[in-house]
């Protein structure tokens, strides 16, 4: 551990990616997610990397796309309207498979909305904002100090599962300052960039999947001379029509994910031994739930908290279990209505499934998901 | 052989027919590229610089 | 020197252009070029955006990157940043590069980051089946501009000029010999190098608007695109039929990825 700095979530976010080896970026500013960029700028070119500021957002993917073809692990950060603007380019990297993170620090919309405001009402739009089916790998933090761990593992599932990974930030955490203490290098386990494990005049081609089906495309430069397209292509790269290699890959996109779903859901929980209620929380929200869950603990509740690390793909067996354990769920967050959906939809009746939608542009205060808590534990157990 | 045509990658757009300053290239009833009169050939290469798919090519040296 | 055909991925030919569609010329020239400076293989990308144009990319023997619609220079400048010693070419046509990727164009020419951007420009967007780009003349006919198009067209090396690109030409299929030449100086300009390439469409320009063949529409290049020495000797009336060739315009000007790499000195990152 290093000593203890006082930092920002999204500056914590910044070098948690540029520890876990990113070493280009490109994006436009926008607020409140240009500290990152401010951040890259400053911190990149000592490590020998690169930071340029591009002439809009969907520059800013597609310079991180080429660079990462070219063998530098890559990053861009945005916020809603500049997250609207990167989304083709985010399918790209999904058919393409070429390793990035995209950071959303969400504040409120649609469009210009409430500039500075916090909201947590991208949760759908990261993981069906680029048209087609496609995987998603979303993280969200809750903590400055999770800011650095969410963005090492980003880097390291995008590199893994050579996909698109978004962290899902949120304007409290992303503006929030704490006192952390940071891991130190040699702490930190980083993903190397997959290379071919074959040679040209062993018939290496670029997209064959390997076991975890992932492929190893080469990166340029490397005297592969490999083709790289958003078409759907068969193993050697290049276009297909074939109906059969289309399902195929598409399948394989999700199952390279899907395969390892439990490993990659991250999530705490607490208080939940004798918990009859339970309030799934996530980002900045779950901050404030956890108070008022301790709170209402206090009061005599038997209430729970799964805070979610993971958004996507969506913890669906984790929320399985939590219906059969609880006899009601209640689901707080910073937006008309998003997360909950899928919670009530895994929880199959089982549970008592209660949306707490904020869209005032206001975070929660402890006390409203306090009241409803107690509001739900009234419900469940007449 | 100074001309050397690949049929399967012509499409029989009659560019090389029309550029040919000898008339040694025409169509044949197959709508592909084909060579009439060799011996007319002056090895100009005005076939081959637009062909855009890439069936026809000049042997200059074979011509020396 | 070797053979062009030697960059070509002959298992993926023939190709998907068109009868007489004039990609394959310029695509051709491209390799001669390549051939002519002996770039190495394996040190050189070919990025592409998409539209017909943009499936050269497929065909050519280079790491090969084809990308969206109007983003192939983004793409392009990652890689070139990330890896300075690669050679990097653009392929894109009118629309990707004048349209939707216009914004892209004149930052990439602003920064003057050393890629070669060769604009294949049938005045059409081919993919698509023939509507209007911002290139197509006034009074042209596209299926969106039924009537004749009256919207004013871009001059895309006026364009690239005013946006400070360092290297400038225009080439034709026609004059397919000499823009072997325009390529191969573009490339080898240490700076953004913009060589707009006339090519014909005949499928979805040429019939539109009664242009005849492919051999026909490649003589009409013939005349109307003329030396600029020529065209500067022509009348302001005169030259409104007329477009110049060659090299029109260069300039000297520091490169991005060399200026950038100053940036990682004094910041102490070339030791990290
Ligand atoms: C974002 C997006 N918008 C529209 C399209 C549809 N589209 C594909 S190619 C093309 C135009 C291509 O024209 P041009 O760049 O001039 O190239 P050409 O086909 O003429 O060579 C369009 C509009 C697309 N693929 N993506
Ligand atoms: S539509 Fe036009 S540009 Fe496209 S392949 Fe055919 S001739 Fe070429």
């Amino acid at each position: 551990m290093s000593e203890a700095r006082l930092m920002q979530g999204n500056e914590a976010c910044a070098e948690g990616a540029v520890a876990a080896g990113v070493r280009f970026f490109g994006g436009y500013p926008i607020t409140p997610s240009t500290e990152i960029a401010e951040y890259m700028a400053v911190n990149l070119p000592k490590v020998g990397g690169n930071f340029i500021q591009m002439e809009d957002e969907i520059a800013g993917i597609g310079v991180i796309l080429g660079a990462s073809l070219a063998g530098k692990k890559a990053l861009t950060a945005t916020s809603g309207p500049g997250f609207s603007l990167k989304q083709e380019l985010i399918g790209y990297a999904a058919i393409a498979e070429i390793p990035a993170v995209i950071v959303n620090v969400q504040r409120m919309g649609p469009s210009t909305g409430q500039p500075t405001s916090p909201a947590q009402a991208d949760i759908m739009q990261a993981r069906w904002g680029t048209h087609g089916d496609h995987p998603m790998i979303a993280l969200s933090p809750w903590t400055v100090r999770e800011s650095f761990d969410v963005a090492v593992k980003a880097v390291n599932y995008s590199e893994r599962f050579r996909t698109p990974v978004i962290i899902l930030l949120d304007e409290v955490v992303g503006h929030l300052r704490e006192r952390v203490e940071l891991p130190s290098a040699h702490e930190i386990e980083i993903y190397p960039r997959r290379m071919p494990n074959t040679t040209k005049a062993q018939g290496y081609k670029a997209y064959t999947p390997m076991e975890d089906l992932v492929p190893n495309p080469a990166n340029f430069g490397t005297g592969y001379r490999i083709h790289c397209t958003g078409l759907v292509h068969d193993e050697t790269g290049f276009p297909s029509g074939s109906p059969k290699v289309t399902e195929q890959t598409i399948h394989r996109l999700h199952e390279k994910i899907m395969r390892v779903q439990d490993e990659i859901t991250h999530y705490d929980e607490f208080f939940m031994d004798d918990a009859e209620i339970a309030v799934v929380a996530f980002g900045g929200t779950a901050r404030t739930a956890y108070a008022a869950v301790e709170a209402a603990r206090h009061a005599g509740q038997k209430v729970g908290m799964v805070r979610m690390m993971t958004i996507w793909p969506f913890a669906e067996n984790v929320m399985r279990n939590l219906a059969k354990r609880v006899k009601g769920i209640l689901v707080p967050e910073m937006n008309y209505g998003q997360y909950v959906y899928e919670v009530e939809r895994a929880a199959a009746a089982q549970a008592r499934v209660v949306s707490l939608p904020k869209y005032d542009a206001e975070v929660f205060t402890p006390d409203e998901i306090k009241q409803a808590i107690e509001k739900l534990a009234a419900e469940v157990a007449k | 052989m100074i001309i050397k045509v690949n049929a399967r990658f012509c499409k029989g757009c009659n560019i090389c027919v029309a550029f040919c300053p000898k008339q040694v290239l025409a169509l044949d009833s197959m709508g592909k590229v084909c060579v009439v009169d060799e011996s007319a050939c002056i090895g100009c290469g005005q076939c081959e610089l637009r062909c855009p798919d890439f069936a026809i090519r000049i042997n200059k040296e074979e011509k020396a | 020197m070797r053979d062009y055909e030697t960059f070509f991925r002959t298992n993926r030919l023939p190709h998907i252009w068109c009868p007489g569609c004039g990609h394959g010329i310029a695509m051709k020239a491209i390799a001669k070029a390549i051939a002519k400076l002996d770039l190495d293989q394996d040190k050189t990308v070919i990025v592409s955006g998409i539209g017909c144009s943009s499936r050269a990319s497929g065909y050519m023997d280079f790491d090969t990157l084809h990308t969206a619609h109007g983003r192939a220079l983004p793409f392009a400048t990652g890689i070139k940043l990330a890896n300075p010693e690669l050679n990097v070419i653009v392929i894109t046509g009118d629309g990707d590069c004048m349209a939707i990727g216009g914004n892209h164009f004149i930052h990439a020419a602003r920064r003057n980051i050393d890629l070669t951007v060769i604009l294949f420009n049938n005045n059409i967007y081919g993919m698509t089946g023939g509507q209007a780009s911002p290139l197509t003349p006034v009074e042209k006919k596209a299926t969106t501009a039924p009537y004749g198009t009256f919207d004013r067209p871009f001059n895309p090396c006026e364009v690239a000029k005013t946006a400070g690109a360092t290297y400038i030409a225009r080439g034709t299929a026609f004059h397919a010999a000499p823009l072997v030449d325009l390529i191969a100086q573009g490339i080898q300009n240490k700076g953004f190098s913009f060589i707009e390439t006339l090519v014909q469409c005949p499928t979805s320009y040429g019939r539109r608007n009664k242009m005849g063949s492919a051999a026909a529409m490649l003589k009409d290049m013939s005349e109307t695109v003329i030396p600029l020495a020529a065209y500067n000797r022509l009348s302001t009336e005169e030259r409104n039929e007329k477009l110049p060739s060659g090299v029109l315009h260069t300039d000297v000007f520091p490169e991005y990825a060399a200026e950038y790499a100053k940036i990682i000195k004094q910041a102490g990152g070339d030791k990290a």
